[in-house]
């Protein structure tokens, strides 16, 4: 029997995929940009959001407004539930043992940066040595230099081949007894490969090396079990899953999570203060100092019960769909070459034309109401690889269409026509 | 697709296709680098000083058609001038693209430069028109070896 708190909202799963239908829950599609229909295909970037999670988010601050873990009155108490709800839905979506290993943080980013400097703190030593990825994106790659710099480590980072997939063996060979760290991407937001990290974190483990995975692009589409990966940490944003800005989680293991130092100090993440002495709170609170965006917690929570009624697997297979269509109709424009050809990969597609810079490309899409991302996608060492300064991205999300994936080759004809 | 065409206009195109002053320099007076962290754009600009005038001027690097046609037409504008009417061409150059001009008679009077009046209708793009003036600037006071547009 679930406990009363428990609050599990009754799912009915769709089990057909209909993406008009799905269109219709994200409010936000329905505009039109420059007078055409827009086609958003920057979900990489961030996803929309349906209106179940801004009415969730909207109800929170009519009906529930307080602050939690603090008052004796009614909305305190209110408040409170919905937030802790929130943590153990996302404890049950990606199947972690315990609400206690669910940190509520800002985002990926900020997860990161809590490993980096809680367990980095305690655990690295002048000497040592750390892994990471040739496909970081910079908040995989920073917080670790960052932390390295201070504690006299080496950074070393596992080569890829030229589709954008990792040499596993190389890795292999690169882990010894100096390697104290490994932090690695699950989907590549600039090239769209998925890497094994099941297989990263068994060679690892087999080494006594703890593993955390940025999970930022792969949690809106795929189907994350911890347990199973059996990952040490593993970190994830909401907005790129169809939630809120400014609310992520850090999944830890407890017996990791227990042993680490807080990461900031403050309320909420003692049991008692004196000036002589302050215990810290237990899992997870003491990781949670101040006072939360609680807003972006019970929005992460709705986002949850929002996917728990989708057919996952239809959603996935729609999404790959769009990838291989996009694939091989963009491959046909003469001057286009795709960057990150993995045989595993999600629904990202970045390309770059010759002789024209994907800023002009953007800017000339987005006069079509195309909207895509162009840049170097916060993983500069990723474009040197690749000898490029920058690509045009288009990443498909489950309500997109193949008719807006016709529009965009249509407008790349076009900017090769003002080019011409 | 006007705002558009105002953006991409012929003298644009033409100076992105074929880049004048598109070269290195050796043993330059004054080079900087300046770089677009954003979007990658990164030029280096090489001076020749005579006194007070820009006897030469070069640049070499990559980047978007905006900021490559905007090196190229500085270039061709600021050569033989001297520094003064340099920052002042650059004053001229920064009211236009921010979208500050008095008017059609003060853009008429730029010259060349006025096809970059259609920067105006799109924000992201200012410091892409920007970059090379910004690299100019910097190397006329000469007190840095790079800038950058954040």
């Amino acid at each position: 029997m679930r406990p009363a708190h428990d609050m599990l909202t009754p799912v009915t799963i769709e089990k057909s995929f209909d993406v008009d239908r799905i269109r219709t829950e994200f409010p936000i599609l329905k505009q039109r940009v420059n007078g055409k229909p827009l086609a958003y295909l920057d979900n990489a970037a961030t996803s929309q959001k349906p209106q179940v999670v801004i009415d969730a988010m909207n109800r929170y601050y009519l009906e529930e407004n307080s602050n939690i873990h603090r008052g004796v009155h009614f909305l305190s108490d209110k408040a409170t539930q919905s937030y802790e709800a929130a943590r153990k839905k996302i404890q049950r979506f990606i199947n972690a043992a315990s609400h206690k290993e669910i940190i509520f943080v800002r985002g990926t980013t900020e997860a990161i940066n809590l490993v980096a400097q809680s367990y980095g703190r305690k655990y690295f030593h002048a000497g040592d040595e750390m892994i990471i990825s040739a496909m970081e994106h910079h908040s995989n790659i920073v917080p670790w230099q960052m932390i390295c710099e201070e504690k006299g480590l080496t950074l070393r980072v596992i080569p890829m081949n030229d589709k954008g997939e990792l040499f596993i063996d190389k890795f292999e060979t690169m882990l010894n007894p100096k390697t104290k760290f490994v932090a690695v991407v699950h989907v590549s937001n600039a090239l769209g490969t998925i890497n094994p990290v099941q297989q990263i974190i068994e060679i690892a483990h087999r080494r006594g090396v703890p593993v955390i995975v940025d999970g930022a692009q792969a949690v809106p589409h795929m189907k994350v079990d911890v347990r199973d990966l059996d990952c040490d940490f593993y970190a994830f944003s909401a907005h790129k899953m169809y939630g809120p800005t400014g609310v992520g989680v850090l999944y830890g293991k407890q017996h990791l999570l227990e042993a680490m130092p807080p990461y900031q100090g403050g309320g909420d993440m003692i049991k008692s203060v004196t000036y002589a002495k302050t215990t810290y709170n237990d899992l997870p609170n003491k990781f949670e100092a101040g006072t939360p965006n609680i807003v972006g917690g019970v929005g992460l929570g709705a986002t949850i019960d929002f996917m728990n009624t989708l057919d996952f697997e239809a959603a996935t297979a729609h999404e790959h769909e769009l990838l291989e269509y996009a694939t091989e109709v963009l491959t046909t424009i003469k001057g286009l070459r795709i960057i990150g050809t993995a045989r595993e990969k999600a629904s990202v597609v970045s390309f770059v034309l010759e002789g024209i810079h994907p800023h002009d490309i953007g800017t000339i899409l987005d006069d079509d109401g195309i909207a895509i991302r162009t840049g170097h996608h916060c993983a500069q060492p990723v474009m040197q690889c690749f000898g490029i300064p920058a690509t045009a991205r288009a990443s498909f999300a489950m309500y997109n269409t193949k008719e807006e994936i016709d529009a965009l080759v249509k407008g790349i004809y076009k900017v090769i026509e003002v080019f011409s | 697709m006007s705002a558009l065409r105002e953006l991409y206009q012929e003298v644009i195109l033409d100076h992105n296709k074929s880049p004048r002053n598109f070269r290195r320099m050796e043993k330059p007076d004054r080079k900087v680098e300046g770089y677009n962290p954003l979007c990658g754009d990164h030029y280096t600009i090489f001076l020749k000083l005579e006194n007070d005038i820009i006897k030469d001027i070069c640049f070499e690097g990559a980047g978007c058609a905006i900021s490559k046609a905007s090196a190229s037409v500085m270039s061709s504008l600021v050569k033989g001038k001297t520094k003064a009417e340099a920052e002042m061409l650059f004053n001229s150059f920064h009211r236009l693209v921010t979208g500050e001009s008095d008017g059609v008679e003060e853009i008429e009077k730029l010259g060349k430069l006025a096809a970059f009046s259609g920067v105006s209708e799109f924000p992201a793009r200012v410091k892409c028109a920007s970059l090379a003036w910004h690299t100019l600037h910097a190397a006329l006071a000469s007190n840095e070896h790079r800038v950058s547009t954040e």
